[in-house]
């Protein structure tokens, strides 16, 4: 799987550097085009019908007087649908176009294209749909108790995941219990969904469109389409953010069937409310925790029941169970483990991939109980982590053994050395209070309060899913240079894959240039930008094709040169001989050849659980990650300021170490928002605040300074012994800052994300 | 319909526009510079930044009509034939910046604070740049770039005058 093969760590840019981004002047210039500013002198608007009620029978659609609008060309309703009328990342259970049921308030019922994004917006309005509307089901643990209406056939329950794991029945002398909620919380990408479909002369539809996995698309676009996968071509239109949420199809299949139905490319955008409709959100969840330890606070089991809202339709539903399941003891030995997860059906928004998926809801539970076992035992926060840290050889409650560093324990004390920022003293400057600038406090009612929290996540994709990725190297010479490229169907969605990509080939063929080329479906799949896989899958596949590249090169060198090829090296430009040093200019060996390789690369292959005991070598890699965040709270008012949010992670090697410097950052912010300020509120499956004015996301002066510390402890199994990082800083910052506000005022705090008037009373 | 003259970029452009029309998608669909983004309709996430009269605003909270005279100035409007404007170069250098959306805004309030104090105290930075919201890099490093941008302004000022 990974090799012994020496790479060239000196190359220029390389892995290890931080060099700036190849895309980075396009987008400083305003050049770069998203997917939102494809353009075509002739195309159409297309817009969407979306049900107002989140659970209704539909009795009638009449098109008639939407049709008869001047400039538009097509409304189309199910029964234009040629192929299969659902989709769906694990289940095909999502209708493209609603039948004669819609089970969420923003359930797509017709599409329209028209010449004038408003003339198309109008004609939606012109659509006339019966709607009975029925009492809607939004209550998970109803559900798995087999209460209410099926949503779908088979049950409300999507997945249900047990893990039974030593003995069942055991007792503790410390017992501390805990009910907790996890709010609904927004991938908030800033570029709203959006793309370009262009009918093809040979009946089929090239789609231009912002997305995580091109290739998941397409699977799902033919079937709707009833088409051939030749006839259907993606490729990746700029993307503004992603974070999980462009994982499930929104315009992809609408905008397809609009053009091949008009036959004249067809773009579709959403605004900011549109898109809370149009995208799958973080699962909110319920968990119920009972830790049992001995009096020195070392865990003798752990009990859970998590339940887990998927809304209307499955999408990631049953990984993100499995994730809350197989990671719901955290990053802790723990010797006896019963756990039950349960991902639902009900008639609020459906929920799937974000940041962290399923990791994230169960470590607010678990690091919640982690604090109140440490005040429960009398010991420090920090201390009662340590004693039950897990470690590389930690048997976690799947059986799995955990194979690479799991420096937990690392962390933790690292994080606990950091300096604290200064405490407030003498005449506060208002402005940094709680509130700010609107002056509402003098700093009487402010208190601050520290909290520690650590996570776990698994990287790639799991439980014997069959994860690769395909990557194209091409070396040969240009203009009197040596020049690569390289060609995936990875997305680059911000995270930076595209340096990332140039510095494994740098690294690997010692050439300066490489060129990248579109991201599109004429090469095999490359997996989804997700789950925090794509450095080390489509960076493994990049590096095995350019190894591949390499040996052929330096066979042919020997060729050439008449040298002993296992003499031979290739690096900085030059062929070079272990024993007489530079031979040759890489660009004269080249000469007219060119060395051209495509490889599919694998993980180690992972098992499945079992369905009864939720045993199996289910994971291919861990991250890990530890916050500590300092909070000033305002306990008259309710207001709170993250004072500092510190961070130790590590990733195994840093690739681009400012790169991995920008996750941390970034997925840490993201943390603090479903902690403080985040949250989709749903009324009866009714969504209360589909905008920015009303679901809040950090501001710069939301995110305190952050100390980042990066441990670079290589896993043996990876390539270059990295590890995913974009995750593990998202799950640990929510629960450390809940920490923090608990410790300020004392309150149990079992919600996120916390309130004003959960801080106030009132 | 009304006809209505913008200067955008320095170019001349006479556009017929409904009443209703905003700027950004008169800039975007109409003049045909698709730099400036729509990230929220509201006023909320500063993606549609561009300068207007010299004074950075959000334009999809702006009908077009009301920019009737206008001087405009988008993201595409900051570099110069010499290259990239120093805000342009520190976001870049910096990587203050992920998937890019929110530039035009982070760009332009940059540029505005520079011009207005070339050495702006901390403060100033932050009010800059909180009514542009980033989803990608917790702002640290978009806070860099701005004090970046801030030291090569007062490096260039640190020239000796011409005579």
């Amino acid at each position: 799987m990974t090799t012994t093969e020496s790479t060239d760590v000196t190359a220029a840019q390389g892995i290890g550097t931080s060099p700036v981004r190849p895309d980075g002047t396009m987008k400083v210039r305003g050049e770069f085009a998203y997917s939102s500013d494809l353009w075509h002198e002739d195309m159409l608007w297309g817009a969407t019908l979306r049900s107002p009620h989140p659970y209704a029978h539909i009795t009638g659609i009449d098109i008639s007087a939407a049709l008869a609008l001047p400039g538009v060309y097509a409304v189309l309703t199910h029964t234009d649908v040629p192929g299969v009328n659902r989709y769906g990342l694990e289940h095909p259970d999502q209708p493209v176009l609603a039948e004669d049921v819609v089970r969420y308030q923003g359930e797509p019922v017709a599409i329209v294209a028209a010449d004038h994004p408003e003339t198309a917006r109008r004609a939606v309005a012109k659509i006339d749909v019966g709607y009975e509307v029925l009492e809607p089901v939004t209550d998970s643990e109803a559900a798995v108790a087999g209460e209410g209406p099926e949503l779908h056939p088979g049950g409300n329950v999507v997945r249900h995941v047990p893990i039974r794991f030593g003995e069942q029945d055991v007792t503790a002398d410390v017992v501390v219990t805990g009910r907790y909620e996890v709010g609904m919380q927004d991938q908030a990408f800033l570029g709203p969904e959006s793309g370009l479909a262009v009918p093809a002369e040979d009946g089929g539809v090239d789609l231009f469109v912002a997305t995580q996995w091109l290739h998941v698309d397409q699977q799902q676009i033919v079937a709707a389409l009833g088409l051939p996968k030749d006839k259907v071509r993606l490729t990746l239109g700029g993307v503004g953010g992603a974070f999980g949420g462009r994982e499930d199809l929104s315009i992809q299949v609408h905008a397809c069937l609009l053009a091949l139905h008009t036959g004249k490319p067809v773009k579709m955008v959403y605004n900011r409310e549109e898109s809370f409709y149009g995208h799958v959100h973080r699962h909110p969840a319920t968990l119920y925790y009972e830790h049992g330890a001995d009096r020195d606070g070392r865990l003798v089991y752990v009990r859970a029941r998590m339940y887990l809202d998927g809304g209307a339709y499955a999408s990631t539903t049953g990984a993100v169970s499995g994730n809350a399941a197989t990671l719901g003891v955290g990053p802790y030995s723990v010797p006896n483990v019963t756990i039950d997860c349960w991902g639902t059906y009900s008639n609020n928004p459906p929920c799937g991939a974000m940041r962290g998926f399923g990791a994230v809801q169960a470590a607010f539970a678990y690091e919640s109980q982690m604090d109140r076992l440490a005040r429960a035992c009398g010991l420090d926060p920090v201390e009662v982590r340590l004693r039950n840290a897990m470690s590389e050889g930690t048997r976690l409650p799947t059986g799995q053994v955990v194979d690479s560093a799991a420096p937990v324990d690392e962390l933790l004390t690292r994080l606990r050395a950091m300096p604290l920022p200064a405490d407030r003293s003498g005449e506060p400057d208002l402005r940094h209070l709680p509130g700010g600038v609107s002056n509402t406090t003098h700093g009487e009612g402010v208190v601050r309060g520290v909290g520690y929290a650590v996570g776990i996540k698994n990287i790639c994709f799991s439980e014997g899913f069959d994860d690769y990725s395909t990557a194209r190297v091409r070396l040969e010479a240009l203009g009197g240079e040596p020049a690569a490229t390289v060609q995936t169907a990875a997305c680059e969605v911000g995270q930076g894959l595209v340096t990332i990509l140039q510095q494994i080939i740098r690294t690997e063929l010692g050439v300066e240039q490489v060129t990248t080329l579109p991201m599109d479906t004429s090469i095999g799949s490359a997996g989804s930008s997700s789950a925090s896989r794509q450095s080390y899958m489509t960076g493994g596949a990049v590096r095995a094709a350019a190894l591949e590249v390499r040996a052929a090169l330096v066979e042919h060198a020997a060729r050439i040169l008449g040298h002993d090829r296992g003499d031979l090296s290739v690096g900085g430009g030059k062929v070079v001989s272990r024993t007489d040093g530079v031979l040759a200019d890489l660009v004269d060996v080249l000469g007219d050849a060119a060395f051209d390789r495509t490889v599919e690369w694998r993980h180690r292959p992972t098992e499945s659980l079992d369905p009864e005991t939720g045993q199996g070598n289910a994971h291919v890699q861990y991250g890990f990650a530890a916050h500590r965040a300092v909070v000033d709270v305002d306990t008259e008012l309710g207001l709170l300021k993250v004072v500092a949010l510190d961070c130790v992670q590590d990733v195994g090697k840093a690739l681009n170490p400012q790169a991995v410097l920008g996750q941390i950052q970034g997925g840490s912010a993201q943390g603090l928002g479903l902690a403080v300020m985040e949250e989709i509120q749903t009324e009866g499956g009714v969504i209360r605040n589909p905008s920015f004015t009303d679901y809040l996301i950090p501001t710069v002066l939301d995110m305190p300074p952050m100390r980042i510390e990066v441990l670079e402890l290589a896993d043996p199994h990876a390539p270059y012994g990295l590890r995913g990082v974009g995750e593990p800083p998202t799950i640990s910052s929510t629960p450390a800052i809940v920490a923090a506000i608990r410790a300020a005022t004392g309150l149990a705090l079992d919600r996120v994300p916390v309130r004003p008037e959960h801080l106030t009373g009132t | 319909m009304q006809p209505i003259r913008l200067t955008v970029n320095g170019d001349k452009h006479e556009v017929t526009v409904d009443p209703r029309d905003l700027l950004v998608y008169v800039i975007r669909e109409r003049i045909g510079l698709t730099g400036t983004n729509v990230g929220c309709l509201t006023g909320d996430c500063g993606a549609c930044t561009v300068t207007l009269d010299g004074r950075t605003a959000k334009s999809c909270s702006v009908l077009a009509v009301t920019a009737d005279g206008s001087e405009i100035r988008t993201i595409e409007g900051l570099a110069s034939p010499a290259g990239l404007d120093p805000v342009q170069e520190a976001f870049w250098k910096e990587n203050g910046f992920q998937c890019g959306y929110c530039l035009p805004g982070m760009l332009l309030a940059t540029r505005e604070l520079l011009d207005e104090d070339p050495d702006p105290a901390e403060e100033d930075i932050t009010r800059t740049i909180d009514g542009n919201l980033c989803r990608c890099t917790g702002y640290t490093t978009i806070l860099r770039a701005v004090r970046t941008a801030a030291r090569r302004a007062q490096h260039r000022d640190e020239r000796p005058e011409r005579p």
